[in-house]
């Protein structure tokens, strides 16, 4: 064959990744093709690390950050809402809420992240909870106040998880960063990166966490994720052992609570009537929340005073 | 332009390969800071050992989510939850023949690569206003598998073997 024919087989098979099939297995033979066309002298060395490169990044998308990427990510993201919104540093609330999140993170079918499952109370009448990528979970002492029970708590705290556990954090980031982290660090990663290039990857980063951030406190999830996220509560809830309903019960509270035009749950969720309306079509009928007299001692000993 | 057939070959080689690959699957990364390695295939069995990010280890059989390994250096088995380990290669090192494999090959994936450590840091260093305190106090509220337990009980709660699938 000559040079010419294997270059436009190059060209040819990067086309067909370009037109939208791009998979792991077009990655492998573009690999494959150049690295046979490079050994028998048909394209340089340079031409076949191009091409590599190229198809990788197509390639590429948010299922490729690594768990150890999404807990810095998370980490950043994290700091953002905390600076935002303010802790509500209250010892004995906190460990409530980390006791029955740990609890429910380990019912979930992704208990273990890369930094695990962590939880904190916001000061903020709003209401609002958000989960970082990784594990990082926030709920604000506005949205704990539609909970009147540990049954509700848990179901929050549950959406939450679900959306962690299906990484939607993640899928808020513009695919093109995705793309330009993986065109600037090149072939190969190093692990400390000098002056120019950790720069640029700074500026990756810090408009993925803005993508994040701006999705979690402006724009919101699409309504397909969003009911996800509660078809997964319900899972998780269901496994625990908590009464499904619970979310039912803290959506209820929350329809009375929003404020029409508010700027936390009212504009990033869909309605509360209309979530309830989703998750019941699934359920099969509903009973009243029993009421377990521990669950309640101790969900009012935590945040009774929220 | 003629379509080459001899990368028509090499592409439907490959997805025979490719799915080859799907089916083995015996040694696995740890693919969490702390990998806890424990006596029984639930979140309340005894932690045995404690495996760092990366480890390579061997495994042997899989229940309800749960993964029964062989640890790095011969000890003694025990189990992981499937969300721990990935079957990717994690490769500690850069700048060896294994790293190079790692950036070219979806099979592998490079610790350290990309959004890490020092992009954190430069990251803070032009926001100074964002405070991470919180964040690194967040990392450290955990919770021992004891409390759970205990928690689990008194709220007449379902004892999790924990995870699902």
């Amino acid at each position: 064959m000559t040079r010419i024919r294997w270059t436009a087989a190059a060209a040819l098979l990067l086309l067909a990744i370009l037109g939208g099939t791009g998979c792991a297995t077009l990655e492998e033979a573009a690999k494959v093709g150049t690295s046979v066309a490079k050994s028998q002298g048909r394209v340089t060395d340079d031409q076949a690390k191009s091409i590599t490169k190229v198809t990788k990044a197509v390639a590429k998308s948010f299922e490729d950050i690594t768990p150890e990427q999404e807990y810095y990510i998370g980490r950043s993201v994290g700091a953002v809402l905390v600076n935002k919104y303010k802790p509500y540093p209250n010892g004995p609330a906190n460990d409530y809420l980390n006791l029955l999140g740990q609890t429910l993170a380990q019912a979930s079918d992704r208990p273990e992240t890369f930094g695990g499952y962590h939880f904190l109370i916001l000061d903020s009448p709003e209401i609002n909870a958000f989960a970082a990528p990784g594990g990082l979970i926030f709920v604000s002492r506005g949205m704990l106040r539609c909970c009147r029970s540990e049954d509700a708590v848990a179901a929050v705290l549950a959406h939450e998880i679900a959306h962690i556990q299906l990484r939607h954090g993640l899928q808020a980031i513009d695919k093109s960063r995705v793309t330009e982290a993986l065109t600037i660090l090149g072939a190969e990663g190093t692990k400390s990166y000098g002056g120019q290039k950790l720069a640029d990857l700074t500026k990756v980063f810090e408009g993925s966490i803005s993508d994040v951030t701006s999705t979690l406190v402006n724009n919101g999830y699409s309504r397909g994720f969003e009911r996800e996220a509660d078809a997964g509560a319900v899972t998780i809830l269901a496994r625990v052992g908590y009464d499904p309903d619970g979310l039912v019960a803290m959506l209820t509270v929350m329809e009375k609570n929003l404020k029409p035009g508010g700027l936390d749950f009212a504009k990033t969720h869909p309605s509360p009537g209309s979530r309830i309306d989703d998750i019941q079509r699934r359920r099969a009928g509903g009973k009243a929340l029993a009421e377990v007299p521990a669950r309640q001692a101790r969900f009012r000993k935590g945040l009774g005073n929220i | 332009m003629r379509r080459s057939p001899a990368v028509l070959l090499v592409c439907l080689a490959l997805l025979g390969f490719s799915a080859a690959i799907e089916g083995g699957g015996k040694e696995m990364s740890v693919q969490v800071k702390q990998g806890q390695v424990r006596a029984t295939p639930s979140f309340l069995g005894k932690v045995v050992a404690t495996l760092a990010y990366g480890d390579r280890v061997e495994t042997l059989e899989e229940k309800d989510g749960w993964i029964r390994i062989v640890p790095p250096g011969g000890k003694a088995p025990g189990w992981m939850h499937s969300s721990a380990l990935s079957q990717k290669r994690i490769v500690l090192k850069a700048g060896t023949k294994e790293a190079e494999l790692a950036a070219s090959s979806g099979e592998l994936a490079l610790a350290g690569k990309g959004f890490n450590a020092d992009v954190e840091a430069a990251f803070k260093a032009s926001n100074k206003g964002i405070d991470f305190t919180w964040i690194d106090r967040m990392q450290n509220m955990n919770v021992p598998p004891d409390k759970i337990l205990a928690f689990v009980q008194e709220g007449k709660l379902i004892p999790a073997g924990g995870g699902g699938r």
